[in-house]
C-alpha cells in the first residue's frame, strides 16, 4: 500500500479536493518503503524496514493557509483532514508573501524508478553487508558501514487542475574501513537509482586499499598546496556553494552573490572559464524529481555557471513575481562538466600535491566570502613527480569554493556522487591551516 | 507498518547558515490538539503488558516497551510577518527485545492489542535473524524494577498552553526592536517540544514521564550597501528544559557583563537581546580585523558550552570509543588505554567535568533514561584526569561497573534507543572571580561570546571555533570589537591551557537542541554548564577573504 499507482493517487486527490470548501486547495501524497542495514566492528548492529504513506492537504482563504497531514485514507479520515486544514487556515495570520496556486503544469517523465532497487529485501541487505564485512575480516581490517534503500512515489494535485505523479528508487552505501591498530582508515560511498549497479564488495575494496595505504602517515607543514580533490570532496564544497545561490539573499545583500551598491553578481565571471555547472532532471546517470521548489513547479534543465559566468540564481515564486522574472527552482542534483581524465591521470600530471579522498565537518566560517572550514579524512596522500609517495596526516582547511574554482588546474571525468555528476578537480593554492592527529 | 512523517523544514526563518534544516517529526495538527489528553497511565500499562507478554512468549529473554506521544510546536517569523507555524504530533510504540542474546527492535503506530502483539513478534524475529551474525551475546547491567513511577519537567508555564497569538506578538516585538535599532533583517524562531513517554520493561518498571523543552532564538542581519558587507548576530539565549517561564526575562537571572553584554541564566529577555544584537551586528560591519597569533581567550558560557560539547561530550561517548560510529560521526582519541592509565591529563588541574541527567532546567534532565535507569551525576574528568565515559546498560561492563550511567535515548517511539550524551558540564571555580576580574588579568587576549562556526575532526583532536561577538583585550581592558576571528587548537592542548575559572555566580548553561548522531540519524537535546573560563596562548587565525 506504501506505493500507490498514478490512478490510485489521482482518485484520492480528487476525493480530497471535492471535500474542500476553501478558495484554493492543494494535496500531496507520498509513500515509500525504506530499508537499512548498519554494521560496525565487522558485525551487523541494526537493521530495519519501514513503510510510510501520508497525505498532506493545504487549504487557502485569501492570504491565509492551513495544512494538515494524515496517514489514514478512508473517506471519513480524508474529510476530517480537510476540515482540520480549513480550521487551521481560518485561525492563521495572513501571509503577505502568499502566492496563488499554479494551474496545470507539464512535468518531465524522469526515469528514476528501477525495479532492481524496489525489489531489495532483508536477504539482499544482509548479503550486501556480508560482501563488505567478509573481505575486511579476512584481511584483519575493521568495517563500519551503512546501506539504505528506498522506493517511493509523490503525487501532487490542486483545485486549479494541477496534477503530477512520479516514482523513484535509490540506494546509498558507504563504508569506513580501519586497520585494527587504528593507524589507517579508508572510505568509499556509492549511490544509485539502480541497485544492480551497486557491488558492495568492489566498493569496499577501494576503502580497504586506502586504509592499508594510509598507515604511518607523515606530518607535512600546513600551508598552500596543489590538491587533487576526489569527487566526494569536490561535491561537498561545490554543493554548499550551489545551495547559497538564492536570488533573494543576493538581492537583499546578504549572500556571496551580493556586491557593493545593492547589485548582484548575476552575469559576472566569478570562476575560471572552464567551470560549467548545469542541472538536468532527465540526465540518465542522475535522474531527478520532475517537481521543484516544493510548490508544484516543474523541474527543468538550468545552466547555473557557464564558462565561469554566473548565469542563474534560484527563486521562490514570491520573489520571482516581485522581481518580474521566471521562478527557477533550486536544483536537485547538479552536473559539473569536467574533462576525460581519471584520478590516476591527474596524479600522473602532478609534480607536487596532495590527494584528498574526502572532507569532514564542513562549516561556514564567513557567508560573505563563502569561506568554509573542515578537515581531510580517510585517505590523504602526498604526490610527487606523478606518483603517490606516502600517506600524510589530515589537514584542516579554510577555503572558499569561489576562490578554489578560480585556482583550477585540471578537471577529471565526472562520476555520480550523492545524486550529482562531479569531476575530480586539481586545484592550486588550496589553503590548509593546521594539522590533525585524527585517523 | 505505519510510521512517523519526517519533514525537513529547510530555510524557514533561521538563516541557512545557522541551521540548514530543522527536523519536524509527526503529523501536523491544530495547536489546540496539542493540549488534548492522551491515554491515561493505566491504559498504557495494559498495552505495555501485552507487548511484554507477547515478546516473552516468542522467546525474548528481555523486553522494553516505549509508548510515546511526541509533540512539537515551531514558529517562524521574519521582519514583520509570520512565515510558518508547525504543530506536529507523533505517537506509537517501540519494542526492543533480546532473543538468542541479540537485540531486535520493531515499532508501530498501530497501538491496538493486535498491532502491539504483531510488533513484539517482529522484534523477536529480527533479533533471532540477526543472532546468526552475533559474536558475543548482549549482557545488560542489572537494573532492579522500579515499579510504577512518574516524572515531569518541573515547569511553571506549559508552553503549549500559551496562545499562539501571544507567541507571535513576542516574535514580532523582537523583529520591531531589532529593526528599530538598525537591523536590516531579523528572523526569529520559537521551538517547543513535549515528550510524553511511558516505559515498561520485563525488569518490572512502569515509568510515565512528561518532558518539556524550549528554545527561543533569532538571527539579526545588518547590510551595508556602500561596502556590500553584511554581518549577523544570533541570539544569546540557550535551549532549556523549562516551560514558557524561560521567556519571562527576570532581572535576578541576568548577569551584567562588559560592554553592555548580558548573561542570561534561567530566564531570557528576547526583546532586550534583539536590541543589543542589532547594535552589535552594526558595530561588526566596521570592526577591526584580527591580527592572527597567540591570544589568551576569555570564553563566555554561551560560547564555551559548544566547545565542551564537541571536545569533551562527543569523545567520551563510549560507543564512539568502541568504533560503533566509525562510518559516520567517527571514533575518539579518548581511547580505553588512556582511561585505564588513570593519568591521562585531558586538561589542567582546574578542569573538572561532570556528566549528569539531573540538573534542574537542563535539556538532559529526566527521571529515567530510555532503558529505565534512574538518572544520576558522575565524573568524566577529575582534576584534569580522564576518569570515565558515558555508557548504557550493555556497555558499562567494559568499564568494570555494575550500574548503567543512564545514557540511553531514542528521539521517537519509532527509533531504537542508543547511547546519547547526558549534560556534560565544566564545574565553576571555587575562588571568587567575575568576568571583569578575569579580563583585568589578561595582557593580550580576546573575549568571545556566543555560538559561531564550529568544526572538529572525527577523533576530536583538532577543532576550529568562531563566535558571535569578539572583543580585543589589551593590558586588562577591552579596547574594542574584533572581526574575522576563529581559534584553532587540539583538544588536549586546549584543555591543558585552561588557566582560570569564574565562580558559580557566573555559571550558566548552553544547549544543543538538535544534536545529530547515528545512521539513520537521530536528534537529541543536551545542556552544557560552565562559568566564563580563561585559556592561555591559543592560536587565532584571521578568516577575512576577498572574492
Amino acid at each position: 500500500m506504501a506505493i500507490l499507482s498514478k490512478e490510485e493517487a489521482k482518485q484520492i486527490i480528487d476525493k480530497v479536493l471535492a471535500f474542500s470548501k476553501a478558495e484554493e486547495t492543494s494535496v500531496g501524497i507520498s509513500g515509500d518503503r525504506k530499508g537499512n542495514i548498519r554494521y560496525a566492528r565487522n558485525s551487523v548492529s541494526t537493521s530495519g524496514e519501514t513503510n510510510d504513506l501520508s497525505l498532506s492537504v493545504t487549504t487557502d482563504f485569501g492570504k491565509k493557509s492551513g495544512t494538515s497531514t494524515i496517514n489514514e485514507f478512508d473517506d471519513a479520515s480524508l474529510e476530517k483532514a480537510v476540515r482540520r486544514a480549513e480550521e487551521i487556515a481560518r485561525l492563521a495570520p495572513e501571509n503577505p508573501e502568499h502566492m496563488p496556486l499554479l494551474g496545470p503544469q507539464k512535468y518531465l517523465e524522469t526515469k528514476g524508478f528501477l525495479e532492481s532497487t524496489a525489489a531489495i529485501n532483508p536477504d539482499y541487505r544482509a548479503e550486501a553487508a556480508f560482501g563488505s564485512i567478509d573481505p575486511c575480516a579476512k584481511k584483519n581490517l575493521t568495517a563500519a558501514g551503512f546501506m539504505e534503500d528506498r522506493s517511493g512515489f509523490t503525487a501532487l494535485g490542486n483545485s486549479k487542475g494541477l496534477f503530477g505523479y512520479s516514482k523513484s528508487t535509490s540506494v546509498n552505501f558507504s563504508v569506513t574501513v580501519r586497520t585494527t591498530d587504528g593507524t589507517g582508515s579508508g572510505y568509499v560511498a556509492r549511490d544509485y537509482n539502480d541497485a544492480s549497479k551497486l557491488n558492495t564488495q568492489t566498493a569496499t575494496e577501494i576503502a580497504m586499499q586506502k586504509a592499508m595505504a594510509s598507515v604511518n602517515a607523515k606530518a607535512l607543514e600546513p600551508g598552500k598546496y596543489t590538491v587533487i580533490l576526489e569527487p566526494v570532496a569536490t561535491h561537498d564544497l561545490v554543493m554548499n556553494m550551489i545551495r547559497n545561490m538564492d536570488a533573494r539573499s543576493a538581492d537583499e545583500g546578504r549572500s556571496f552573490l551580493g556586491k557593493k551598491g545593492g547589485e548582484t553578481r548575476l552575469g559576472e565571471k566569478l570562476f575560471d572559464e572552464r567551470v560549467n555547472i548545469i542541472s538536468d532532471p532527465m540526465n540518465v546517470e542522475i535522474p531527478g524529481s520532475p517537481f521543484g521548489g516544493g510548490d508544484g513547479r516543474p523541474q527543468e534543465k538550468v545552466t547555473w555557471v557557464e564558462n565561469g559566468v554566473v548565469k542563474n540564481m534560484y527563486y521562490s515564486r514570491y520573489w520571482a513575481d516581485k522581481k518580474g522574472v521566471k521562478a527557477i527552482s533550486p536544483p536537485g542534483g547538479i552536473i559539473f562538466q569536467g574533462g576525460t581524465e581519471s584520478i590516476a591521470d591527474l596524479i600522473k600530471g602532478t609534480e607536487k600535491g596532495i590527494l584528498v579522498t574526502r572532507f569532514w565537518y564542513i562549516r561556514t566560517v564567513d557567508p560573505q566570502t563563502l569561506l568554509y572550514t573542515g578537515l581531510t579524512r580517510d585517505g590523504t596522500f602526498y604526490i610527487e613527480n606523478g606518483q603517490i609517495k606516502y600517506p600524510v596526516k589530515n589537514f584542516r582547511f579554510n577555503e572558499s569554493p569561489v576562490i578554489m574554482l578560480n585556482n583550477l588546474e585540471a578537471m577529471g571525468k565526472p562520476v555520480r556522487t550523492s545524486g550529482s555528476l562531479i569531476p575530480p578537480l586539481k586545484i592550486r593554492d588550496f589553503t590548509f591551516t593546521s594539522l590533525s592527529d585524527a585517523v | 507498518m505505519k510510521r512517523r512523517d519526517f519533514m525537513q523544514m529547510s530555510g524557514l526563518g533561521l538563516s541557512a547558515i545557522m541551521m540548514p534544516s530543522v527536523p519536524v517529526i509527526g503529523s501536523t495538527v491544530a495547536a489546540e490538539h496539542l493540549l488534548d489528553p492522551w491515554m491515561d497511565a493505566t491504559s498504557k500499562k495494559k498495552l505495555t503488558e501485552i507487548a511484554l507478554n507477547a515478546a516473552r512468549s516468542k522467546g525474548a529473554t528481555y523486553t522494553d516497551v516505549r509508548i510515546g506521544r511526541y509533540l512539537q510546536q515551531f514558529l517562524y517569523t521574519r521582519e514583520k510577518q509570520v512565515q510558518n507555524i508547525v504543530n506536529a504530533e507523533s505517537y506509537g510504540i517501540g519494542i526492543r527485545v533480546i532473543a538468542n542474546g541479540t537485540w531486535g527492535f520493531s515499532a508501530t503506530s498501530d497501538v491496538t492489542p493486535d498491532g502491539i502483539a504483531k510488533c513484539a513478534a517482529t522484534a523477536v524475529e529480527i533479533a533471532k535473524a540477526n543472532s546468526k551474525f552475533q559474536k558475543e551475546p548482549v549482557e545488560l547491567a542489572a537494573q532492579k524494577g522500579v515499579g510504577e513511577q512518574t516524572w515531569k519537567t518541573p515547569l511553571k508555564k506549559n508552553a503549549f498552553e500559551i496562545p499562539v497569538q501571544q507567541k507571535i506578538d513576542l516574535m514580532l516585538n523582537v523583529s520591531g526592536a531589532a529593526l528599530d535599532n538598525g537591523a536590516s533583517f531579523v528572523a526569529s524562531n520559537l521551538f517547543f517540544v513535549n515528550e510524553q513517554k511511558y516505559f515498561a520493561s520485563s525488569d518490572g518498571s512502569f515509568i510515565d514521564q512528561d518532558i518539556h523543552r524550549i528554545w527561543p532564538t533569532f538571527t539579526v542581519t545588518v547590510t551595508d550597501k556602500a561596502t556590500g558587507k553584511f554581518k549577523t548576530r544570533d541570539a544569546l539565549s540557550s535551549p532549556m528544559g523549562m516551560g514558557y517561564e524561560y521567556l519571562d526575562g527576570i532581572a535576578s537571572e541576568k548577569i551584567a557583563g562588559p560592554n553592555g553584554l548580558i548573561g542570561y541564566r534561567n530566564s531570557y529577555d528576547m526583546v532586550e537581546d534583539a536590541v543589543l544584537a542589532a547594535k552589535q551586528a552594526k558595530e561588526k560591519i566596521s570592526a577591526k580585523s584580527v591580527e592572527p597569533g597567540k591570544y589568551d581567550l576569555v570564553l563566555d558560557p554561551n560560547h564555551l558550552g559548544l566547545t565542551i560539547h564537541e571536545s569533551v561530550g562527543h569523545p567520551t561517548e563510549l560507543d564512539r570509543v568502541l568504533g560503533y560510529e566509525a562510518n559516520y560521526a567517527g571514533t575518539s582519541f579518548a581511547t580505553l588505554d588512556k582511561w585505564q592509565s588513570k593519568n591521562f591529563a585531558y586538561g589542567s588541574k582546574l578542569v573538572n567535568i561532570v556528566a549528569d541527567k539531573t540538573q534542574a532546567n537542563t535539556l538532559g534532565a529526566v527521571g529515567y533514561d530510555d532503558e529505565g535507569v534512574p538518572c544520576k551525576e558522575w565524573d568524566i574528568i577529575k582534576d584534569g584526569i580522564l576518569v570515565n565515559y558515558q555508557a548504557t546498560r550493555d556497555q558499562v561492563k567494559i568499564l568494570g561497573e555494575k550500574e548503567s550511567h543512564g545514557c540511553c535515548y531514542a528521539d521517537n517511539w519509532s527509533s531504537v534507543q542508543f547511547q546519547r550524551m547526558p549534560n556534560i558540564s565544566l564545574k565553576a571555580g571555587t575562588e571568587k572571580r567575575s568576568v571583569l576580574d578575569m579580563i583585568k588579568g589578561v595582557e593580550k587576549g580576546i573575549y568571545i561570546v556566543g555560538r559561531g562556526s564550529y568544526s572538529i575532526d572525527q577523533q576530536r583532536y583538532n577543532f576550529q571555533f568562531g563566535g558571535q561577538v569578539f572583543y580585543e583585550i589589551k593590558n586588562g581592558e577591552i579596547t574594542g570589537m574584533l572581526e574575522d576571528v576563529a581559534y584553532q587548537s587540539n583538544t588536549q592542548e586546549f584543555w591543558n591551557s585552561c588557566a582560570q575559572l569564574c565562580d558559580k555566580d557566573d555559571y550558566r548553561t548552553f544547549g544543543s537542541f538538535f544534536d545529530g548522531k547515528g545512521q539513520p540519524s537521530q536528534i537529541s537535546a543536551v545542556s552544557h554548564g560552565c562559568a566564563t573560563t580563561r585559556f592561555n596562548g591559543v592560536n587565532v587565525i584571521n578568516t577575512g577573504r576577498k572574492i
